[in-house]
């Protein structure tokens, strides 16, 4: 049985509080990060800006305005919130091409995101990376990453950084269930462990790699957190689809990794409700499984939440989505109206 | 003859040999229940159940290894990289033990194994999604390297890879999977190492392969409008390279321009201009041209993708350039 941090059943929230004021403040310590999610309302809004984009992204992609490849997070929006909103300014993150989620809770601008994926001038990389490759190193974002694994050894590196400098800041790594079938994944949390490098393995584990469930491919069932007894790294697993939950047993992790305890490892049970990518038909499982899934939209059920609890009032709902909606609508109006990058960027960045 | 697109050549290949030979079978990323992410392999699995057709963890390392492990066995793999780009983490795999194993074997073990994958740019899949390690795996002894650029090559050097004892790498160009030719219905195979003069002309030679003859076509049209006779050569195989057919037609034309569509820095064209420079110096009017992909990583945008990607343009600039043509 693997040692597992605090959180040690299936993270709850049900027992979450108001703050005395009435603000609810879910974030304690040392929460000065970016764009950092300072109370619920802030949680939903960034869960909903999520969701907004990544419809857009995938209305626009059918418009031939966005191609390649493109892979939505909806329906994991709670995982990459609740996680992010632990963190602070001076730690990096790094995920994978399934990368929108991860980047709006950072805060990353929405306009510059945006226009990355429309592939123009104003883009985060200048319309150079597309949806797989976001970036934005002044965030510590530090990059979707499109082979699969590839961003665990990355993360593990700029942690090394992190401990040599001798900072408390940490590194936040995102990846799938999928990905753990590499070998570099050995290879990481390996090398992470032994060094006591200051890294949160974030697994999103959604059940399916592609057209794969984990059932055909992985070795062990669907839980990975026992797994990492093996290396001596603490692991716990919480429900991804409750971003309270998440960014309490974020929380706890991050906090034993400030004070030099070494990696830890969540595994966030979520799921993707849409199709691997744009060109996914879905022929390899049934619509019920998406169906049973989509009760637990974090989009639907966490508002609910919050008016059951009393901590906001439907018509504030509304109004955080009014403008999350307007939002959007301008970013998508950024990127069309930003022009092209000019040829000559073709031969810039290559070398520093 | 019937059209058929290299998809479904591709895939006929495949299913020829699975009906017909039980050493052969397949591996690879969601080649089964999702069809194959290019569905070269769709319906495969309901028509030869999972024994033959296997899914396979995101692990090409191992299922690249194990197919090596097979054919040392007896077996006849066929290997699926969803794109070449995923092969980089499996080179070792290909690179040390199958291109090897013949040798430091003193020729007792065989590796009789396909791999296919489909390689290039062009749909803005950027920088790490984009490579043409066909250009970089031609170098190894040991390996052949093929790359069809219409459904006849598509399923005549598939039958000729499977049949193959050793280790045989077909790269597939991403950009013609819907490319549609004539296909006999007579039972053929093209030979691996044989180059194919397309187009018969008198005054240049243009040489390339693969998605690269695209631009050459193209631009021999444009020539043929100007007056000018352009020699096609379609190479097929990377490894082993059919210099003689190239130089049967540089003795005829004195001139040449070969042309890649992969970055065109290195690469297996590079070796073949530095072969030509040296073997044909004596018939050559003017310096072998060379036109390839510019040397940068590949970007998102498709302005700057497309601007990065050769095309016919860049051979008549080359064709001017080199010849005054
Ligand atoms: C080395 C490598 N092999 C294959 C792929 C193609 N590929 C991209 S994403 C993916 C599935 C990954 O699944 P998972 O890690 O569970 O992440 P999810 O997409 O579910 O978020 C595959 C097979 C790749 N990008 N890189
Ligand atoms: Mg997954």
């Amino acid at each position: 049985m693997a040692s597992r941090t605090k959180p040690r059943e299936k993270s709850s929230s049900t027992d979450a509080k108001p703050a005395k004021n009435g603000k609810s403040v879910v974030s304690g310590r040392g929460n000065t990060g970016v764009n950092a999610a300072t109370d619920y309302i802030e949680l939903f809004r960034q869960m909903y800006l999520i969701r907004e984009f990544e419809l857009a992204c995938g209305e626009n992609y059918s418009k031939g305005l966005i191609r390649g490849f493109l892979h939505l997070y909806i329906g994991q929006e709670a995982t990459g919130v609740g996680a992010i909103s632990t963190l602070r300014a001076d730690d990096y993150i790094v995920s994978h091409y399934r990368d929108h989620g991860h980047a709006l809770a950072r805060g990353l601008d929405v306009n510059r995101s945006m226009a990355e994926l429309f592939g123009r001038a104003t883009g985060l990389s200048k319309g150079k990376g597309g949806s797989m490759h976001l970036f934005d190193a002044a965030k510590g974002f530090m990059g979707g990453h499109a082979i699969v694994a590839g961003q665990l050894p990355l993360a593990a590196g700029l942690a090394l950084a992190q401990q040599y400098q001798k900072t408390d800041a940490l590194t936040m790594c995102f990846f799938g269930d999928g990905s753990t079938n590499q070998g570099v994944y050995h290879e990481t949390l390996n090398l992470a462990a032994v060094w006591k490098l200051p890294v949160l393995f974030f697994l999103e584990n959604n059940m399916y790699g592609m057209g794969s469930s984990i059932e055909r491919v992985r070795a062990g069932g669907i839980d990975f957190y026992p797994g990492m007894a093996t290396y001596g790294i603490p692991a716990a697993e919480v429900d991804g689809m409750d971003v309270l939950a998440v960014k309490e047993a974020t929380e706890y992790a991050v906090d034993r990794i400030r004070k030099g305890d070494g990696p830890q490892f969540i595994e966030a049970k979520t799921f993707r409700f849409t199709g691997h990518s744009l060109a996914d038909g879905q022929k390899y499982r049934g619509q019920e499984e998406v169906k049973k899934w989509e009760q637990r939209d974090p989009i639907a059920t966490f508002p609910e939440k919050l008016i059951k609890m009393g901590l906001a009032s439907s018509a504030k709902i509304e109004a955080v989505k009014a403008e999350v909606s307007k939002q959007i609508a301008l970013a998508v109006k950024f990127a069309e109206d930003s022009p092209e990058p000019d040829i000559s960027e073709l031969f810039t960045d290559v070398f520093a | 003859m019937p059209e058929i697109a290299v998809r479904q050549a591709l895939k006929q290949g495949l299913e020829e040999a699975l009906e017909n030979d039980p050493r052969v079978f397949m591996m690879g990323e969601d080649i089964g229940e999702y069809g194959g992410a290019y569905a070269v392999t769709d319906g495969f699995l309901k028509k030869f159940g999972p024994e033959r057709i296997k899914d396979t963890p995101i692990s090409e390392q191992a299922f690249v290894g194990a197919g090596i492990g097979a054919a040392a066995a007896g077996l006849r793999p066929i290997v699926e990289f969803m794109s070449i780009s995923f092969s980089l983490v499996a080179f070792d795999q290909i690179v040390n033990m199958a291109a090897n194993l013949r040798y430091m074997s003193g020729g007792r073990i065989s590796v009789p194994m396909v791999i296919r994958a489909p390689t290039g740019a062009g749909v803005q899949l950027a920088a790490t999604h984009s490579h043409s390690f066909e250009t970089w795996l031609a170098e190894v002894p040991g390996l052949k390297v093929v790359c069809p650029s219409n459904p006849y090559d598509a399923l005549g050097l598939m039958r000729s890879a499977i049949k193959d004892d050793n280790l045989v790498f077909v790269a597939e160009p991403a950009l013609l999977y819907g490319a549609r030719g004539e296909v006999p219905d007579e039972y053929y195979e093209v030979e691996i190492g044989k180059a194919n003069v397309v187009r018969s002309g008198t005054d240049i030679t243009l040489v390339s392969y693969g998605y690269g003859m695209r631009s050459v076509n193209t631009a021999a049209d444009v020539l043929q409008q100007r007056g000018v006779s352009a020699e096609v050569i379609d190479l097929r195989s990377l490894s082993p390279l059919d210099l003689d057919t190239v130089l049967g037609s540089i003795r005829k034309t004195n001139r040449a321009v070969v042309v890649d569509s992969a970055r065109r820095k290195g690469g297996v064209m590079a070796e073949l201009a530095a072969d030509l420079q040296q073997l044909a110096s004596e018939w050559l009017d003017g310096p072998i041209m060379r036109v390839g992909s510019e040397d940068v990583p590949w970007p998102y945008n498709r302005g700057l993708e497309q601007a990065a990607l050769t095309d016919a343009d860049d051979v008549l600039n080359a064709v001017a350039e080199g010849y005054g043509l």
